[in-house]
């Protein structure tokens, strides 16, 4: 049998559909999309549906959006009781979240520890199951997959861990670890094709093919996130989600693994939604930034922007408490100080999450209607219901001493 | 007159059926009260084992101190352990990287902190008690009088360092060490804790050595700061001197390694290549050597002492070629070097 016959064989015997057809067909898709959008309910405007026209409307092809989130919550319930189970309340790690990433692009998302940054990372790739909300991967809602779909599905989402030594089986050798996601999706070609390509992996991300006989206690820090890294391209991901992919790692070695991502990403157009607590490295390695609060966005911007120009009072306090590597800037630059510490996701406060910390607060609104939000520049989002009175300075912090020695 | 002198620190660790190694070779520093002093470096450079050396707190077995720790003119290494005891926590104190291990779990916030000062302070119970209420209202730990009776897992992270701290300032010490005392925590907790300890520095008089990683944090607290590399001291300077001029391939890499906020976006980072595990021994060489874009001959064959810098007013350095700011040697480390993936070797 020829290669032709072969291919005859498998071709459905199905009219092919003309291009005339075809146009129609989309354009009777747009007139749906658009019949959509155009009478959204409230409850739309507050959640995915306005971020996903906003995202449209500011990117000229909506095409090469790879992923997006709508109105995406993760509750986790808190049992009580020894024989019965009752549940008395709910976690609200995630709460409502949504955005859009672009194929290609790198999507920071910073925020601090309890922000719910990695639940929604998880959540994203079903590893954590979303109470509410999709999660739209390339035009499929992955949260109504199941089975064998949603197993062909995650083939193209994988994940890069914090912790490189916990999230590599210390009794596998690193052949062993690349190999198993291949062989689970079907991928490997015969011993010698699939050995020269795990080589070619390895050298990739700067390991020589000795490794692959090792075992991960024998590597370094850095070498370990390199393997991680390795594992999560084996089966030829599209988006790769790393969850605080350098914080484990000493400065120089971050910067080498930084550096590493941005290669990959070139070289096989990955996108990257990169989870992290350190501003810097976020702002360095991302496009686009969103900053989390308490399991919501409470601003999205491209990433110079967000150290710039930052809208809500929550980024503002994040930006001026990092610490810069310059003495004149540090002993200069004013710093927000918040006061307290983050609430409790169980039981988040009423309206802004931020008001109990937030120095801007208003005796109006801030403590009973949750901002939504809004695009107040092309590309910059916030939610924060006076961003713009703070950011014109028509506000003022309030004076409010901070109790120290 | 400084109040701490360390003089030719060095820790040796002995394990049997393996090479003695040493973890600090060779450390001196002062510390002047009032002064807060940084030693950075990045994990295994030594900077916390110098600290655990200070304070005594390296096991007798298995490690070597040698050198002079010389406190207000007492050489703390000589005094008997019992006199030790006395002065840790009266007159030196340290903070802790993980608040959490540091704390006894299973004794209360209130009897941890009482306990100092009816050890130290030779307290009445009661007193003891209003003043540790005193102490952590000082620290700017809310509602005191409840904290008191909680245990440490029912704080939050800047919270149990606040206790921490409240625990190590309780006697009055005349220097603090704390040991990345805000690694643990997140950047807006982090800005409370060091505007706290920048204000017992400030008000008490209180000496600081802090030790950490962060680049940032030294830019913004230490006055003096030691870069460590393999247990030794490659470069010293005031802060304004050692940032603005860097002249150790080794200091100059670490600042191109570490993305700034404030940078232009698209920027590429210029890491230091390889990592520590590629060390080579410092007895006729340049430890750094394998890791250094700028090393000439003399780097493999002979070690380099701590002498002058060639810039600079009081600034160290322990280099046989180091960075100058026009010089051929800044393109090696900071610009143009091409720095490939694969710097980590096997």
């Amino acid at each position: 049998m020829t290669q032709d016959d072969l291919f005859a064989a498998g071709e459905p015997e199905q009219p092919r559909p003309e291009p005339a057809e075809l146009t129609e067909r989309i354009e009777q898709l747009h007139v749906e999309g658009l019949a959509e959008t155009d009478a959204p309910t409230e409850d739309e405007v507050a959640g995915g549906r306005a971020s996903a026209a906003a995202l449209s409307a500011a990117t000229a092809d909506a095409a090469d959006v790879l992923l997006e989130v709508n109105d995406l919550k993760v509750h986790f319930p808190i049992k009580r009781g020894v024989v019965f189970d009752k549940t008395v309340g709910y976690v609200y790690a995630v709460d409502g979240v949504s955005l859009a990433v672009r194929r290609g692009e790198t999507y920071g998302l910073v925020g601090e520890s309890g922000c719910g940054k990695s639940t929604l990372g998880r959540g994203i790739l079903r590893l954590e199951e979303p109470t509410a909300g999709q999660v739209i991967f390339d035009g499929v809602d992955v949260a109504g997959l199941a089975g064998e779909e949603l197993r062909r599905t995650r083939r193209r989402m994988q994940m890069v861990f914090q912790d490189p030594l916990g999230s590599l089986d210390p009794r596998q050798s690193v052949e062993s670890l690349l190999l198993e996601g291949m062989k689970a999706h079907g991928l490997t070609k015969g011993k010698i094709e699939t050995n020269r390509e795990l080589r070619e992996l390895l050298s990739s991300v700067g390991l020589p093919a000795t490794a692959l006989r090792k075992y991960p206690h024998e590597f370094s820090g850095g070498q370990r996130q390199r393997i991680g890294i390795a594992r999560a391209l084996t089966v030829g991901p599209e988006l790769i989600v790393a969850d605080e992919p350098v914080s484990a790692l000493d400065v120089s070695v971050q910067a080498q693994v930084i550096n590493l991502m941005e290669d990959l990403q070139q070289e096989r157009g990955l996108t990257y939604i990169v989870i992290a607590h350190d501003l810097a490295v976020v702002r360095h390695i991302s496009d686009r930034v969103g900053v989390m609060y308490l399991g919501a966005l409470v601003e999205e911007a491209p990433s110079a922007d967000v150290y710039a120009e930052p809208l809500h009072p929550y980024t503002r306090a994040l930006m001026s408490a990092v610490p810069v590597p310059d003495p004149v800037l540090e002993d200069t630059r004013e710093r927000i100080i918040l006061t307290g510490d983050l609430p409790s996701p169980a039981n988040p406060p009423t309206g802004c999450r931020f008001h109990t910390r937030c120095p801007w607060r208003q005796e109006t609104r801030c403590d009973t209607e949750r901002p939504v939000l809004t695009e107040l520049k092309p590309g910059h989002r916030v939610a924060c219901h006076y961003a713009t009175e703070i950011g014109s300075g028509r506000l003022k912090p309030n004076a409010e001493p901070l109790q120290l020695v | 007159m400084p109040l701490l002198e360390v003089e030719d620190l060095g820790v040796e660790f002995r394990r049997r059926g393996l090479e003695p190694f040493r973890a600090v070779d060779g450390v001196s520093f002062d510390v002047d009260p009032g002064q807060t002093v940084g030693l950075v470096g990045e994990s295994g450079c030594g900077k916390s084992v110098t600290s655990l050396a200070i304070m005594r707190l390296l096991m007798p077995r298995g490690n070597r101190v040698t050198g002079r720790v010389s406190f207000d003119g007492t050489d703390l290494l000589r005094l008997p352990i019992r006199d030790m005891r006395d002065r840790r926590g009266r007159d030196l104190a340290m903070i802790f990287q993980d608040p959490l291990s540091s704390l006894n779990p299973v004794i209360s916030i209130g009897l941890q902190v009482t306990e100092v000062l009816q050890r130290h302070r030779g307290m009445k119970q009661s007193a003891a008690r209003a003043e540790a209420r005193d102490l952590l209202d000082q620290v700017g730990i809310p509602d005191p009088d409840r904290r008191l009776k909680e245990y440490p897992h029912q704080l939050s992270g800047g919270m149990r360092q606040r206790a921490l701290i409240a625990m190590a300032v309780a006697c009055r010490p005349r220097l603090l060490i704390a040991d990345e005392p805000t690694t643990a925590l997140d950047v807006t907790i982090q800005a409370q804790i060091l505007q706290l300890l920048g204000t017992l520095v400030r008000e008490n008089g209180t000496a600081l050595i802090m030790i950490t990683h962060d680049l940032g944090v030294v830019a913004g607290l230490c006055d003096e700061v030691n870069v460590l590399y393999g247990g030794r001291i490659v470069e010293r300077a005031n802060r304004h001197e050692l940032f603005a001029t860097p002249q150790h391939p080794y200091t100059h890499g670490l600042l191109a390694s570490i993305p700034r906020l404030d940078a232009p976006a698209g920027e590429r980072l210029h890491p230091v290549q390889g990592s520590v595990s590629d060390n080579i021994p410092w007895t006729s060489a340049c430890a750094f050597a394998p890791r250094c874009g700028n090393e000439v001959d003399r780097c493999r064959s002979a070690s380099p002492e701590l002498t002058a810098a060639p810039l600079g007013h009081g600034h160290q350095l322990r280099c046989f070629n180091p960075v100058l700011p026009d010089g051929a040697g800044v393109g090696a480390t900071g610009g143009s070097a091409p720095v490939d993936s694969a710097g980590e070797a096997l």
